[in-house]
């Protein structure tokens, strides 16, 4: 019995995802094929492009972090039972909560004094950004798909009004903040590390995305609320029997997962672009939503899934850049053909590969 | 009168229908056969394998062995579909309406002709306003449905029915839900349709409304159809009889109990359920420490909500419920910690997380305490050595605390979950139908672990639609009728009186004096 769990697990989080992958670049195959272009030199491209050099791996890895913090931010969510679309709108606020710290702090303090109120600040307002959901969903029954989806154009129009009217940079005609100071950037791999990145953008929140991920793990399955959490996702009735406030959890989960949202801004605007900028986040809270799926929830499944869609986004920025003819927008087509395959319809292949699986199981004589 | 009906053909035949889920027979070799215009009533306990049967009727399952007739030829039913066609109506005891449509759309709901709505409309209307005079069955066609009256969103039900030309009309606890007016206002339908030649099958357990409005009736026990009889030669104690029968008494030693101090004490509680409807009225008891109290009753008359209440899953209407006279919150952690342990009556869907590790389940809601650690962190390692001790003190098997709760039997999921309510030393134990789909092996342990405990000095209300069990284990018998509770009987209490007060017949004819 035990062995035959395992088969299941090993076909849920590894055969499942891989099928997954390769279906959808199957099919992004033939569209490449379609508009008259060689799928094999697109792979190839796709590949050296992401992996073949140092530099190609730092932005890579660069693209996976803002995708490890989303990522988590949708996985903690979904432990307890919530399908949460927010964490873009969380992490374009919580860079704000950032930009604020680091405007205010970076001509005075060495970045490293800067780092800790800044991520404080994102985690505070990504958090802030998902209460108002969560508790519509705790306390009204609102549904919480819905209100995320909203909150994300809300935050967008927030940032617009305060880019253009409050922090812009006087005399700019963009919409956007002065570029931070020395105290408001946080170092690339490439200055602290013995590693030749180039101009790779990868920086040391590389490192706080781990701390995330280990902190998600410890959280979910070694403390008291992340049983609870996993209780309320599992099975609401028979937490709410055991004393488990359904409205508690949904708040703090929310909460957690806000702040968690909020801290790839740090990825972003203290690593990357030195400055808050109108739609820094870019997608990177609708990738997390597909990450998290196909991770399975788990931090390291996270963190593999978030690799693979930094490989999808630097590899597929190469192959713009090399086969003109496959746009920017095809691009986008291929990337959401693996969200879809990957995320939405993860386990379209579940009940035929475990058929599968059984027969080959069958058919072995009993031991 | 009699003569009349047997001397009128059977429109319905059923001949040696059996059906099994796993190892519960739940219809043994049933025969049963209707006659043309006439209201025929089912009656049995919980349980008693009317509703498998109806399932049966109906195309929602199929019977294992047996044949079924309608005017005299063989059908086969593998759908409700067939069932409909072969004039087969059904009137569930949930609705089966659209709460958002109107009327009209939800009567031709199924039955549409063509792909455009306004013929289909049209001919409706004109073919329901004969059929809701024909039959007193007057219902606003274009009202919204969830706006209606639930005795009228029956009547909906009824028409929705007549619409698909059913001659048989099979209804499943229809007043359940009913006022007394909206009850009678249905029997008076019910004779017209049966006046009009269709055949009326009820299914309840309201012994009046069998001996009001049937023709013939039918007492199921322990999944047989045991007698069929005119209703005029019964009466509500032969038929209060017959359904609960004479069984062998389960034997459980225990000593006399020694009561002490009451511990638990409700007050005047009042629940109403999702629906809003009243299904716990003005209950007040109490238990004491050393007794084990016993709830009787059919299943469906307040005892769920009741147990929910109590355990504080649900918030009560009025009342007070106090622990060693203080008042508790309806909050089932604070319940919990002021030690009222709960062993609830569906173990699937609120006692255990099936998807967890046993390990898991033995400790849930008992997880904050400091045992399991003071910090945030939870111990696996205690949770795995409860776990184990409840492996080894209740006979769990398999004995492996890591293996997923769904896996194990319902005997040994039900032991986790007494397990871990009884060994945190509560002072109240509430327990609902604790070995419902239990084997006779785990029950006897259940039942002996029970008075162990009552011999501990703890109260215990026990829960239960198993007349046997109430009466092996308890000390004190409480009756719930429609919500209240109609009487207190020992133990010793003839199955017969304990029979007509679960029926409500001492109090409806205390009532007409």
């Amino acid at each position: 019995m035990a062995s035959f769990l395992n088969i299941r697990r090993i076909v849920d989080f590894a055969v499942l995802p891989l099928m997954n992958v390769a279906v959808a670049l199957l099919i992004s195959g033939l569209v490449v094929l379609f508009v008259g272009q060689n799928p094999l030199e697109a792979v190839g491209y796709l590949i050296s492009g992401s992996l073949g050099s140092g530099e190609g791996i730092g932005f890579t890895l660069y693209f996976a972090t803002s995708f490890l913090f989303t990522g988590l931010a949708v996985a903690v969510a979904s432990h307890a039972g919530l399908f949460t679309i927010g964490a873009e709108g969380q992490a374009y606020l919580g860079g704000l909560g950032i930009a604020l710290v680091c405007l205010s702090l970076d001509r005075f303090v060495p970045w490293y004094v800067t780092l800790v109120p800044a991520a404080a600040a994102g985690m505070l307002f990504g958090a802030a950004w998902a209460f108002i959901p969560a508790y519509l969903q705790a306390k009204r029954g609102s549904h919480l798909v819905i209100t995320t989806i909203m909150f994300n154009f809300i935050a967008s129009s927030i940032m617009i009004y305060v880019l253009v009217n409050l922090i812009k940079e006087p005399g700019s005609m963009a919409p956007q903040t002065r570029l931070f100071d020395k105290g408001g950037l946080v170092p690339k791999l490439g200055e602290i590390l013995p590693v030749n990145i180039g101009t790779a953008p990868l920086n040391v929140s590389l490192f706080l995305a781990i701390a995330a991920a280990v902190f998600v793990w410890v959280l979910i399955w070694k403390t008291k609320l992340g049983f609870e959490i996993r209780s309320t996702g599992a099975n609401p009735a028979a937490a709410r029997n055991a004393g488990i406030s359904y409205v508690k959890i949904t708040i703090v989960c929310m909460l957690i997962s806000g702040a968690l949202a909020g801290l790839a801004g740090v990825n972003i605007l203290m690593g990357d672009l030195g400055k808050l900028q109108l739609d820094f986040p870019a997608g990177i809270g609708l990738v997390g939503v597909a990450v998290a799926l196909m991770g399975r929830g788990h931090p390291v499944g996270i963190a593999i899934a978030s690799v693979l869609f930094g490989v999808l986004y630097q590899g597929g920025a190469e192959i713009s850049f090399w086969m003109p003819n496959i746009t920017r927008e095809l691009i986008m087509l291929i990337q959401g053909l693996v969200i879809l395959f990957a995320g939405a319809l993860s386990l379209m292949f579940r009940k035929s590969v475990y058929s599968l699986v059984d027969l080959f199981r069958v058919s072995k004589p009993e031991v | 009168m009699q003569a009349e009906i047997s001397s009128a053909k059977n429109v319905l035949e059923l001949t040696g229908i059996n059906k099994s889920f796993g190892s519960v027979v739940a219809n043994k070799d049933v025969n049963l056969a209707v006659k043309a215009g006439s209201i025929h009533g089912i009656v049995g306990e919980n349980g008693a394998g009317k509703s498998t049967l109806m399932s049966i009727l109906y195309g929602f399952y199929q019977a294992d062995t047996g044949a079924i007739r309608v005017d005299g030829r063989e059908v086969g039913i593998p759908d409700s579909r067939a069932a409909i066609a072969h004039g087969i109506g059904m009137v569930h005891q949930h609705f089966k309406l659209v709460e958002n449509f109107t009327v009209l759309e939800n009567i031709i709901l199924g039955a549409e002709e063509g792909a455009f709505l306004p013929s289909s409309r049209r001919k409706a209307r004109l073919e329901l306003q004969r059929l809701a005079k024909e039959y007193e069955l007057q219902v606003d066609l274009e009202a919204i449905t969830e706006n209606l009256p639930v005795g009228v969103q029956q009547r909906v039900e009824i028409l929705k029915a007549l619409y698909r030309q059913a001659r048989i009309l099979i209804l499943d606890e229809p007043t359940g839900v009913l006022t007394p007016s909206e009850a009678d206002h249905l029997f008076r339908i019910l004779r017209r349709l049966r006046d009009e030649g269709k055949s009326v099958i009820l299914i309840t357990h309201k012994l009046r409304e069998i001996m009001d409005a049937t023709d013939t009736v039918s007492v199921m026990r322990r999944g047989e159809l045991i007698a069929t009889a005119p209703t005029s030669s019964m009466t509500k104690e032969s038929l209060a009889e017959l359904m609960v029968g004479r069984r062998v008494l389960l034997r459980v030693d225990k000593s006399p109990s020694k009561p002490g101090e009451v511990v638990f004490d409700i007050r005047g509680l009042n629940v109403r359920d999702q629906r809003g409807v009243r299904m716990v009225k003005d209950v007040s008891f109490s238990v004491r420490a050393g007794e084990i109290v016993g709830i009787a009753g059919v299943a469906g008359n307040g005892q769920t909500e009741l147990l929910e209440a109590l355990a504080g899953n649900c918030v009560p209407e009025s009342g007070t419920v106090l622990l060693n006279d203080a008042e508790i919150a309806a909050d089932p952690f604070k319940r919990r910690e002021a030690g009222v342990a709960h062993v609830p009556e569906d173990r699937h869907a609120i006692g255990l997380i099936l998807s967890f590790p046993l390990r898991e389940n033995a400790s849930l809601g008992y997880h904050r305490r400091p045992e399991f650690g003071t910090s945030p962190m939870l111990k696996r390692s205690k949770l795995q050595q409860y776990a184990q001790a409840y492996i080894s003190d209740y006979d769990i098997r398999p004995p492996n605390a890591d293996l997923r709760t769904s896996l194990f039997s319902g005997g040994n999921q039900q032991k986790i979950v007494l397990a871990r309510e009884i060994e945190h030393d509560p002072a109240v134990l509430l327990v609902g139908q604790p070995t419902r789909g239990v084997d006779i092996g785990a029950i006897e342990f259940i039942h002996r672990r029970l008075i162990e405990l009552r011999d501990q000095n703890k109260a215990i209300l026990l829960v239960s639609v198993e007349l046997d069990e109430i009466r092996a284990l308890s000390d004190r018998i409480l009756v719930m009728f429609d919500g209240a509770i109609v009487g207190e009987a020992s133990p010793d209490a003839s199955e017969r009186e304990l029979g007509l007060l679960m029926a409500g017949i001492a109090e409806q004819d205390q009532g007409r004096g």
